[in-house]
C-alpha cells in the first residue's frame, strides 16, 4: 500500500495542514509519498523531506505551477497516480477544491473530512455540521480522501527522505490567477494557533472588534476568529470565519466574545480544549459548551480581562 | 447563455438534527425540508445575472426523490426559467450527482453551472469540482463575487489566507460561498407563478448513468457531548480558573 500526500506550500515552506494531513496518512499505514507542486519551490519539497513517516517526496516544479491551480494540480496527479492506495489532501480550501476533481476522473468517490481511521477502507467523518457521525466504507480501489487537520496532531520533523524530481504534466491553461489578497497578519495562523480570541454580532462594529479584541489578543499571543455574523456585518474579512462552512479549530482555548452559539459555529470550535465564552445573554447557547462562562457585559470585561492577564 | 443550477432538498438548516436510535441514519422523519442554502445564493446568482442581461435562461435542477419538486419549484419562485428533476429514491452520493448533471449539462449546453460549494446535510463539498473534472471545465469554487463578459468569467474566491481572482473560459463551474450574495425572498405572486413554469422528470437510466452508492455506512452515531462547565463569577475568578485548573495561560 502506498499513499500519496499533496502538500499544501506557498512555495517557501509548507503549510501546518500538510503535517496533519501525512498523520493521517501513517494512521492508515503504509508507504508515505509527498507530492510537491509548485515553481521554485525546492525549499517546501527540502522540508517535506524532513516530515517523519515520508520515504519519497516527488517534486514538480514548473511556472504553471505556481498558483497551483485544480485544473493543473489534477492534470498531474493523474499522470502519477499508479500504483497508489490512497490520495490524501489536507481538508483546506486548498484540499477540497483540489481533491474531488481527482477523484471524478479516476471515478472513485471522494471521502470528505476525515476525523478518524477505522481500517485502510473505513473512516469516520462529521457529517450535518457535526451534529453526527459517520463511520463509512469505501469499495473503491483507490481512496481519494480530505483530512480534517485538527483531528490528527501534526508528525515531528525527523527525517531525510529522498526526493525525486517528476516531470510536469502540460499546462491545461484554463485558469489563470489575476490576483491574491492574503490578510497580512503577525499573529498566529487561525489553523494552528494554541489560544485564539473569537468576536461575534455582539461587538456591534468592526472598530469594537479590533478596539476590543486586539489588545487581549496580543497579551495572550492568540490568533483572532469571528462568527459568521461578524464576517458577514463587515467587522472583519471572511478568512477570519470559524463554523461549519468557514474554518475548524481546536486551541487549547477558545475565547468566545459576543458570540451566542449557532450550530453552525459550535460546528468548527467545540473541539477546542477550554472553551471561555463572554456573552451578556445568560441563555445564550454558547453557554452549553462553555467550560468556563462569564455572564457580563463585553465592553466592561473585556478590557477588564486584557489588565488581568497580563 | 444558459446558465444551469444544482438545487439539493435538505434538513432545514434551523431544524436540530437527531441521530437514529439504530445508528442507521438522522432521523428525516417529518423534519422540515428546504433547499440548501448554499444553492439558493446559487439560484440567486443566476437569475441576477438574467435580469442583468447576461443569462438567457436559468434552468434548476434536483436529483432526488420525487419531493424534491418544491425544492424545484422554489427554484422558480425565485426566478429560475423551469426546471428538471431526476427522479430517483436511491441515495445519491456526490459522484452520482456529478454524473446525471454533466449527462443535462450535455444535452441542454449551458455555458456556466452554478453550484453551492457544498451542501449542510452531507458536508461533502464535492459536486461541482467534480462535474468540472467530468466536463474537462475549469472551475471557480467558494466564490464571492462573479463577473463574466467577453467568454471568460472572473471570479474572486474566499481561500483560507485571505481572497484570490482567478479568470477562467467559459464553459465552467462556479461555486458559491456565503458572501455572493443574499438570496431574494419569494414573493407570493412568483410563488403562484412559478406553479406554472414547466418541470420535465426524467430518471437515471434515461440519462444512461449508474448511481449506485460508492461508500457504504457503517454507522451514523452522535458525537460526544460536550457537557456544559461552569458559570464563573468575575474576571478574577475567570483568570484564576484559567491559570490554576485549566492552565491554559
Amino acid at each position: 500500500m502506498t499513499i500519496l500526500v499533496i502538500a499544501e506550500h506557498d512555495n517557501q515552506s509548507l503549510k501546518a495542514a500538510t503535517l496533519n494531513t501525512v498523520a493521517a496518512a501513517a494512521k492508515i499505514g503504509g508507504d508515505i509519498h509527498v507530492l510537491v507542486a509548485g515553481s521554485g519551490c525546492s525549499a517546501a519539497a527540502q522540508e517535506a523531506a524532513t516530515l517523519t513517516g515520508v520515504s519519497t517526496v516527488k517534486v514538480a516544479d514548473a511556472a504553471h505551477y505556481q498558483s497551483q491551480t485544480a485544473e493543473n494540480l489534477t492534470a498531474l496527479v493523474m499522470a502519477n497516480a499508479s500504483g497508489y492506495s490512497h490520495i490524501l489532501a489536507p481538508a483546506t480550501t486548498f484540499g477540497k477544491n483540489l481533491a474531488p476533481r481527482i477523484a471524478a476522473l479516476l471515478d472513485v468517490a471522494q471521502i470528505s473530512e476525515i476525523t478518524g481511521v477505522e481500517s485502510a477502507d473505513t473512516f469516520v467523518r462529521p457529517i450535518y455540521a457535526g451534529n453526527a457521525l459517520a463511520t463509512v466504507q469505501s469499495a473503491d480501489k483507490i481512496k481519494v480522501i480530505t483530512v480534517r487537520t485538527t483531528a490528527f496532531d501534526a508528525v515531528n520533523r525527523e527525517n531525510a527522505a529522498k526526493i525525486e524530481s517528476i516531470n510536469p504534466a502540460a499546462d491545461t491553461a484554463q485558469s489563470t490567477l489575476t490576483n491574491r489578497e492574503l490578510t497580512k497578519s503577525e499573529r498566529p495562523e487561525l489553523g494552528a494557533a494554541k489560544i485564539i480570541v473569537s468576536g461575534g454580532r455582539g461587538l456591534g462594529s468592526g472598530e469594537n472588534y479590533h478596539k476590543l479584541l486586539e489588545p487581549l489578543a496580543d497579551k495572550l499571543g492568540a490568533a483572532l476568529g469571528a462568527s459568521r455574523a461578524a464576517v458577514d456585518a463587515g467587522f472583519v474579512p471572511n478568512d477570519y470565519q470559524v463554523g461549519q462552512t468557514g474554518k475548524i479549530v481546536a486551541p487549547q482555548l477558545y475565547i468566545a466574545v459576543g458570540i451566542s452559539g449557532a450550530i453552525q459555529h459550535l460546528a468548527g470550535m467545540k473541539e477546542s480544549k477550554v472553551i471561555v465564552a463572554i456573552n451578556k445573554d445568560p441563555d445564550a447557547p454558547i453557554f452549553q459548551v462553555a467550560d468556563y462562562g462569564l455572564v457580563g457585559d463585553l465592553f466592561e470585561v473585556v478590557p477588564q480581562l486584557v489588565g488581568a492577564v497580563g | 447563455m444558459k446558465i444551469l443550477v444544482p438545487v439539493k432538498r435538505v434538513i432545514d438548516y434551523n431544524v436540530k438534527v437527531r441521530v437514529k436510535a439504530d445508528g442507521s441514519g438522522v432521523d428525516l422523519a417529518n423534519v422540515k425540508m428546504s433547499m440548501n442554502p448554499f444553492d439558493e445564493i446559487a439560484i440567486e446568482e443566476a437569475v441576477r445575472l438574467k435580469e442583468a442581461g447576461i443569462a438567457t435562461e436559468v434552468i434548476a435542477v434536483s436529483c432526488g426523490v420525487a419531493a424534491c419538486q418544491e425544492t424545484l419549484r422554489t427554484a422558480m419562485a425565485i426566478g429560475a426559467d423551469r426546471g428538471i428533476l431526476v427522479e430517483t429514491d436511491v441515495d445519491l452520493q456526490p459522484l452520482a450527482v456529478a454524473k446525471l448533471i454533466k449527462a443535462l449539462c450535455d444535452k441542454e449546453q449551458p455555458q456556466v453551472v452554478i453550484c453551492g460549494k457544498q451542501a449542510i446535510d452531507d458536508d461533502a463539498n464535492q459536486t461541482g469540482q467534480m462535474l468540472a473534472a467530468l466536463q474537462n471545465w475549469p472551475q471557480a469554487t467558494f466564490a464571492s463575487k462573479v463577473v463574466i463578459a467577453d467568454g471568460k468569467a472572473t471570479v474572486t474566491r474566499e481561500i483560507d489566507g485571505g481572497l484570490e481572482t482567478l479568470q477562467i473560459s467559459l464553459p465552467a463551474v462556479v461555486t458559491t460561498d456565503l458572501r455572493l450574495n443574499e438570496p431574494r425572498y419569494a414573493t407570493l405572486p412568483n410563488i403562484m407563478k412559478a406553479k406554472k413554469k414547466p418541470l420535465d422528470t426524467v430518471k437515471p437510466a434515461d440519462l444512461g448513468i449508474d448511481v449506485t452508492p460508492r461508500l457504504t455506512t457503517l454507522k451514523v452515531v452522535e458525537p460526544p457531548k460536550r457537557s456544559a462547565g461552569i458559570k464563573v463569577a468575575d474576571v478574577a475568578d475567570l483568570v484564576n480558573k484559567l491559570k490554576n485548573e485549566a492552565k491554559v495561560i
